[in-house]
């Protein structure tokens, strides 16, 4: 296969990218499920390949401020992957996490900051799990970190790391819905050679 | 009243009074403020990455600190900017997701050396800046006082 850029994704590896992407936002969800421990649905994930000038705006304004817990990957697969969600939404969350208790105002406290990592974590560890299963390829992962933020900076880092290949970006938006609707994005992003790797993993290259 | 110009990522625009140019949520990424105060010409880059030469999609200039503050410097002058009189005001080149050990993500701090680089290479000098630290800055350019305002989430703004 030629050098990979996403700029020139064929459709069916754009198919199968996207199939990764429902099939990990599900076990995802099932994983969110069992943590607060209600039933939560989930929409069909929209996977969109976006120019990388336009990703802040495509979650938000570039100034919006989001969570986002990033996750280091190693193994066959190398590279990194992030969860965002909306600050107010994360906040919610964490009450659900914590049975209510939830702190004044817009500042996360030591519990409740603890607690979104911990959801992201989950959340990206069960995507994880999904990709490895269908691959067969080992990922192992980082602790989770992080960073609340302006949507434009925290997504300077993805965009960088696209940027090195070409002027897109790869995004699954997943929204959760509970009493709260959750509105999530993640972001995959493997080096080069372990995207090659998914998709030779998958037969489509 | 003057407006103000919005550059994207891996984006640049001139400017000159009344008007003001701006860039909202630099990360890891490098803002670049020319100007020459007598004119007061002026011009903003948003760059990503350090060095053009080590990638091979290299078509958007703007995207690079070598290449795009090159241009950034041959469009001010082009103007009518002074080129001895330029100097530069440059901003972001966070680390985002502190506290992790992890080469790539100190992309920051390469960009930032590598804008210094390449404003020595054209000798302009750098006379304010506020880079790395751990979080996002918008940044937005008055070429009629030379102010570079900062604004962060939860902190207050400041002006170099």
């Amino acid at each position: 296969m030629a050098e990979m850029n996403f700029d020139e994704l064929s459709n069916i590896q754009y198919d199968v990218l996207r199939e990764l992407g429902n099939i990990g936002a599900g076990n995802a969800t099932t994983a969110l499920s069992s943590l607060i421990n209600a039933k939560i649905g989930m929409k069909v994930p929209k996977v969109q390949l976006v120019d990388i000038k336009d990703i802040a705006s495509f979650v938000g304004d570039e100034e919006t401020e989001m969570v986002a817990i990033m996750v280091m990957l190693n193994g066959d697969i190398e590279g990194f992957m992030m969860f965002l969600l909306e600050s107010s939404v994360a906040k919610e969350l964490a009450g659900l996490l914590m049975g209510g208790m939830v702190s004044e105002g817009d500042d996360f406290n030591e519990m409740e900051l603890s607690a979104v990592r911990e959801v992201g974590n989950i959340i990206t560890g069960a995507y994880l799990t999904s990709l490895s299963d269908l691959t067969h390829l080992t990922i192992s992962e980082s602790i989770p970190y992080i960073q609340i933020d302006m949507i434009g900076a925290i997504m300077s880092v993805p965009a960088i790391e696209f940027g090195k290949l070409g002027d897109k970006i790869l995004l699954i938006e997943t929204e959760f819905e509970h009493d709260i609707t959750i509105n999530g994005y993640y972001i995959l992003v493997p080096e080069l050679a372990s995207y090659e790797k998914i998709l030779k993993a998958l037969g489509v290259c | 009243m003057g407006e103000t110009f919005k550059i994207g990522i891996a984006d640049m625009a001139t400017c000159s009074p009344p008007d003001k140019v701006t860039t909202l949520g630099l990360g890891s990424c490098v803002g670049i403020v020319l100007f020459d105060p007598v004119s007061k010409i002026s011009g903003m880059v948003h760059v990503m990455l350090p060095d053009s030469t080590k990638i091979r999609n290299n078509s958007n200039i703007a995207k690079f600190a070598d290449t795009g503050i090159k241009e950034l410097y041959d469009r001010v002058v082009k103007l009518g900017a002074n080129k001895t009189r330029l100097v530069a005001k440059i901003a972001g080149g966070a680390t985002m997701f502190s506290g992790n050990n992890v080469e790539m993500l100190k992309i920051g701090d390469r960009n930032v050396e590598a804008t210094k680089k390449a404003l020595k290479a054209l000798n302009i000098r750098i006379i304010a800046e506020d880079t790395g630290k751990d979080y996002g800055r918008t940044i937005i350019f008055d070429p009629e006082t030379a102010e570079l305002t900062i604004k962060a989430v939860r902190r207050e703004p400041m002006v170099i």
